[in-house]
């Protein structure tokens, strides 16, 4: 189970009374990360729930859009939770977290700013660890169909006849 | 005899690749009673198999085969193995292109002549002019069904359009209109009106657009002249002691080689598998490649200018209702060196779904600064600049041994660098781009950079003087009598326009060409 919002069979309540803060807005337990509201999680069993709760923030510091929740960040990197590409995420974010820990922050999720830690991601944006995650982004984010509305976008029309009838010209502010 | 041919059978006509060159060429042909088998590496897919979804489609349609790149042009950087975005499937990039089809304008044809010496550039005149194309031209209207020619009337303007149009007009431009498009504005040819749905570049499931794919292709075919055999990837062309062509090695969809007698051989693959597979056809007798006694296969390969210009407004326009490609502005497509470069440039509407606007916007942009303009992806407008540039010697494309395709050959480089003409044109047309948007209130503007290649020229050109390019005026190479070019690789120069209407007007006119040469014996 791998599915964000999937709560490991726990109660809203057990679920954070299991759990301790990662940053401010994620918690972390064994083997899953949440949301400090608990409205959604999502399992780990490859990497670490820590490193996952800072990848989670590092793709949303990558591409920051306020009205996108993070449930929609997490879907998109949730694939790194495999045997395979763990060992590279872990050393990539412990390499981002001794960047941070040399800008005397304890970590890269403890940074208040996201200017500071932008500040952190342009120091190793030509590493191949942010460029991958990057680079994944683009589709892992972007290509969520259930994240298109937010951006107004409404995907295929053909199956509703096109927009010949539907608005294809109905701009009114010229 | 009738489809479908023996392998042996040597007096057949081969094509390879079913594109806009090659798919017109052989319906064509087997129209004029030539027996023809068309080669194709891709597979079939009709409109009913289109996906309305820019990343599932690109997967089905795209040519995803390995290349590389070389050179400053961006593409290289950003999109290092993939410098086009070009279809392998029967119809070829007529599943894809959006249907802009412009004439070239006279001067065009002699851009040697009207622009003068450019240095560094390698610009020759056609062999060929305005008017001997004229005719051929009306054929290729008729045939693409183009609005704004035979009495057919233009697209409505969509959203995207009347943003640009009118921005256009503020500016005093007066050549701005809907196109004139291979796609139907109303029921013709037993096709659909255009239901203004977008996802034109992903293959039209009304079949409004014209596409090789379900017209010239399976009108061929009912000819009983012409066998399409798709999924057959062609590996190189063999000769004969005297040197003429005979035969094409291909690789069916088992993995199982075959080879196909020919009594002529045209290659239609696109500007980088056209001279690829020359290049890959060395021998002995032809040590640097079929056709290639000029040292000009895989050279001035142009791509056209391009870039983009996306404004952002205060209220909506989804872009994406509607025909992506139906609007033009031509005043700039003008020869008026007077603006600091020679050559001209068309704007065209363009819009871009919002996953292909995160790839495309600025690749390898993050942050905020490409946030944001995400964020008002809805109050977004897009136009795409398609402008002539320069052919250089060392803009080309040679075989990469380092890297090997699926079948062990050596794939295509594909080396550009932009010359000082092309950058002082994208500059001028970035500026009009984005003052079109400021004119009716954008308050943000971005002059995007050249997406992978649509418009792939020039790599094996047509030329008087054998010393200048690699096919005479009818296609065919100057080199090899019975091997001829039918892709827009044998453009001489790219000229301002979509390049499409262009290639089935030469595809028609070699068409007939070569089937005179059959009727008198002499190929």
């Amino acid at each position: 189970m791998t599915d964000v919002k999937t709560r490991k069979g726990l109660t809203r309540r057990e679920l954070l009374s299991r759990a301790v803060a990662a940053g401010a807005t994620f918690v972390v337990g064994a083997g899953y990360v949440a949301s400090t509201d608990a409205a959604w999680a999502l399992e780990t069993t490859a990497i670490k729930p820590e490193t996952m709760a800072t990848l989670i923030q590092m793709a949303r510091d990558i591409y920051p859009h306020d009205h996108v929740a993070d449930e929609y960040y997490a879907i998109a990197v949730k694939g790194y939770d495999s045997a395979e590409a763990a060992p590279a995420v872990e050393v990539g974010i412990a390499a981002l977290n001794a960047a941070a820990m040399g800008k005397g922050y304890a970590d890269y999720l403890s940074i208040g700013w996201e200017r500071d830690r932008v500040d952190i991601l342009r120091s190793i944006e030509d590493s191949a660890f942010f460029q991958q995650v990057r680079g994944g982004l683009v589709t892992g984010l972007y290509n969520q169909k259930a994240v298109w509305p937010l951006f107004g976008y409404e995907g295929e029309s053909f199956s509703k006849g096109g927009y010949i009838d539907r608005g294809f010209d109905d701009i009114n502010w010229l | 005899m009738a489809a479908p041919f023996d392998l042996n059978d040597d007096s057949v006509i081969v094509v390879i690749g079913t594109g806009a060159g090659g798919g017109v060429l052989s319906n064509e042909l087997a129209q004029r009673g030539v027996s023809v088998v068309a080669l194709e590496a891709g597979g079939r897919y009709l409109p009913e198999d289109y996906v309305n979804d820019e990343w599932e489609s690109f997967g089905q349609l795209a040519w995803l085969d390995a290349r590389t790149t070389s050179g400053d042009w961006r593409v290289a950087k950003d999109f290092s193995g993939l410098p086009a975005w070009i279809v392998k499937a029967v119809g070829g990039t007529t599943t894809h292109w959006a249907g802009a089809s412009l004439r070239f304008q006279d001067h065009e044809w002699k851009a040697k002549t009207n622009y003068g010496p450019v240095q560094g550039a390698n610009l020759l005149d056609w062999p060929i002019d305005g008017a001997e194309m004229a005719p051929w031209y009306d054929l290729a209207e008729k045939k693409l069904g183009v609005t704004r020619t035979n009495g057919i009337p233009g697209l409505p303007g969509c959203n995207n359009y009347k943003v640009f149009e009118a921005g256009a007009k503020a500016l005093g431009y007066e050549e701005v209109h809907t196109g004139r498009m291979a796609i139907n504005s109303e029921e013709n040819d037993g096709r659909s009106a255009c239901q203004q749905t977008g996802f034109c570049f992903q293959g039209c499931k009304w079949g409004a657009k014209w596409s090789a794919a379900y017209t010239d292709i399976p009108r061929g075919e009912a000819t009983g002249n012409l066998e399409v055999r798709a999924k057959a990837h062609v590996q190189r062309i063999e000769h004969g002691a005297d040197g003429r062509v005979n035969a094409v090695i291909y690789v069916d969809e088992n993995g199982v080689e075959h080879k196909q007698m020919a009594r002529a051989v045209c290659v239609a693959g696109n500007s980088f598998e056209s001279p690829r597979l020359l290049l890959n056809s060395a021998t002995e007798m032809y040590p640097d490649g079929l056709a290639n006694s000029s040292g000009q296969v895989g050279r001035n390969y142009m791509r056209h200018l391009t870039g983009s210009v996306y404004g952002v407004f205060d209220k909506p326009v989804k872009m994406w209702r509607g025909t992506t490609m139906a609007g033009i502005m031509q005043d700039e497509a003008r020869l008026d060196p007077s603006r600091g470069f020679v050559g001209g440039y068309e704007l065209e509407t363009l819009s871009l779904g919002l996953p292909f606007m995160a790839a495309f916007l600025d690749p390898g942009g993050w942050g905020r600064e490409f946030t944001t303009a995400l964020d008002s992806y809805e109050n977004m407008a897009g136009m795409w600049i398609v402008g002539e540039d320069m052919p250089q010697e060392t803009n080309r494309v040679t075989l990469n041994h380092d890297v090997k395709d699926q079948f062990g050959m050596p794939v295509a480089n594909v080396h550009y660098s932009d010359h000082p003409n092309d950058r002082a044109m994208r500059d001028h047309a970035y500026k009009q781009g984005m003052a079109i948007y400021d004119a009716v209130g954008a308050t943000r503007s971005f002059p995007t950079p050249p997406y992978p290649s649509t418009h792939n020229l020039g790599t094996n050109r047509m030329s008087e003087n054998p010393r200048d390019g690699v096919v005479n005026r009818n296609g065919r190479t100057h080199d090899i009598e019975n091997l001829f070019i039918s892709d827009g690789s044998q453009f001489t120069t790219g000229a301002a326009e979509n390049p499409t209407l262009t290639i089935v007007a030469l595809a028609i006119r070699q068409a007939e060409h070569i089937a005179g040469e059959l009727s008198r014996g002499a190929l």
